[in-house]
């Protein structure tokens, strides 16, 4: 039997007051590439904030606004969490000319989460798109730090270039471990470029996994979401194995507004991580 | 049975076709290899030849004048690369890099054209293989033409 995802399984602060920011200080603001980069955070009351990999935060850019952000990382000692962010807008432009010292509003996690912890014993397929990376890095470092319990681990990256791979220092540390199949695909490249050129849902037919017991976690644009499923199911795996996520835009993140509604679920709510087949008919209308 | 025959036959291209068959197209083959950075065919050069990959990886590159050029796509192991040979003018349309060292089985397309010619069943069957290969790679390179990461974000609604 294929797990569900792990439906809203946190309460770090739901049940006090969701809609209110608690204020969080940058200790670092990285650059990842030209418009991505990863915020570091810290709250000086301290203390562990439990999330499950593929959660989510509302982050707060004083007086410019709020976004829902997932939690691409965490150092569980310090408390410490890492966010990894397109610059796109009106509030991520905000968050990216944060300074160490500076203070964000954070409210969360939300949100369902990967359901690592009831796959082991299977393969494990990662794939990711571009900024789809930073979603499933939690997902993904739980699966190595419990590599015993699963069987083969593939993680197949795709980017727009390769200047625009995110975590590249972290992906050459993956490489490098057994049993684990890293491949990271661009769109384009120079011929001084060793990894993989094409889209990245063309490894997925070579790649080690055994569809009959395996699941797969995706998170990327759409579209490369679907021909990723396409080419699962050729593989023979089932709907049921596949979990991917959803980003709609979002507003309240408690399932009070409506803004994120697709369908009868509410992408903050029930999502942003759903098992396929619960979600296929709604992924597969067009306009909604 | 030459001492290919057993690599061509464990090829996915070539998987499920009869011995027979196999020793036919096996009389086309030859083992080769390329050190990493070989430009296995150039642009323009007659296509004599396509490529099994049964080791490393090779990229298929437009050249620039000005050298570089530009990767558009990357073939693995236990695939194929070349159909030139297939059609007139019978030219290399892209530069065949070895971007890792590669071990390869180079059929030569003239001897494989024939045998086509003469054995129409073999010749469809191969033809029917290829054309799922090429359409599969158009399909992927119109998805790459979407630039899928550029403007979209993730599940973009
Ligand atoms: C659950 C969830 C998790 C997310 N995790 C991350 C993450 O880890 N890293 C990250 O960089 N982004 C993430 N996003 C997307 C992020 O929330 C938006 O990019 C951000 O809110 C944009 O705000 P803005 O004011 O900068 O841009 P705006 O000025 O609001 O918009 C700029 C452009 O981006 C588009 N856009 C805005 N939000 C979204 C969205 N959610 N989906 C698609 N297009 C959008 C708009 O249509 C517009 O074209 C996540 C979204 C959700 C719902």
């Amino acid at each position: 039997m294929m797990p569900e995802v792990h439906q809203n399984p946190l309460t770090n602060r739901e049940s006090e007051a969701p809609m209110l920011p608690e204020a969080w200080r940058v200790v670092a603001n990285d650059w990842e590439n030209h418009d991505t980069f990863t915020l570091q955070l810290e709250r000086d009351s301290g203390g562990p904030f439990a999330f499950l990999p593929g959660q989510f935060n509302m982050l707060y850019g004083f007086g410019r606004g709020e976004s829902a952000i997932s939690i691409s990382g965490a150092d569980e000692e310090s408390g410490t969490l890492y966010h990894t962010i397109r610059r796109v807008g009106t509030v991520t432009r905000a968050l990216s000319e944060l300074n160490p010292g500076d203070t964000v509003g954070l409210r969360g996690p939300f949100g369902s989460a990967w359901p690592v912890e009831r796959l082991f014993g299977r393969d494990l397929v990662f794939i990711a798109g571009g900024i789809g990376l930073a979603p499933l890095r939690p997902a993904i470092r739980y699966a190595l730090a419990h590599r015993e319990r699963y069987g083969n681990i593939v993680i197949l990256i795709g980017a727009r270039s390769p200047e625009d791979v995110v975590f590249p220092a972290e992906i050459d540390q993956w490489s490098g471990t057994e049993g684990v199949e890293t491949r990271v695909s661009v769109d384009r490249a120079t011929p001084d470029w060793k990894r993989n050129v094409g889209v990245v849902t063309n490894l997925i037919a070579k790649a080690d996994f055994d569809p009959s017991n395996s699941a797969a976690m995706i998170c990327g644009p759409e579209i490369m979401m679907r021909y990723a499923i396409l080419e699962l199911n050729k593989r023979g795996m089932d709907d049921a194995g596949i979990f991917l996520t959803m980003e709609r835009n979002m507003k309240c993140a408690v399932g009070f507004c409506g803004h994120c509604q697709l369908g009868p679920e509410f992408i903050c709510r029930d999502g942003p991580v759903f098992r396929y087949d619960h979600f296929k008919h709604w992924f597969s209308q067009r306009e909604l | 049975m030459s001492t290919l025959a057993p690599i061509i036959k464990q090829h996915s291209f070539f998987s499920g076709l009869d011995d027979e068959t196999i020793d036919v197209v096996t009389g086309c083959a030859k083992n080769v290899r390329f050190e990493e950075g070989t430009v296995m065919a150039r642009q323009g050069d007659p296509a004599n030849e396509f490529f099994l990959i049964r080791e490393g990886r090779i990229a298929v590159s437009f050249p620039a004048p000005q050298g570089g050029g530009l990767t558009i796509q990357t073939i693995d192991a236990d695939d194929i690369v070349g159909w030139s040979w297939l059609m007139p003018p019978y030219e290399w349309q892209f530069d065949i890099i070895a971007v890792q060292p590669v071990r390869a089985l180079a059929f030569d397309g003239k001897c494989m054209r024939a045998k086509c010619e003469q054995d129409t069943e073999l010749g469809y069957e191969l033809m029917k293989r290829l054309s799922r290969i090429m359409v599969s790679r158009l399909q992927a390179t119109r998805l790459q033409l979407l630039d899928l990461y550029g403007n979209n974000r993730p599940a973009q609604t």
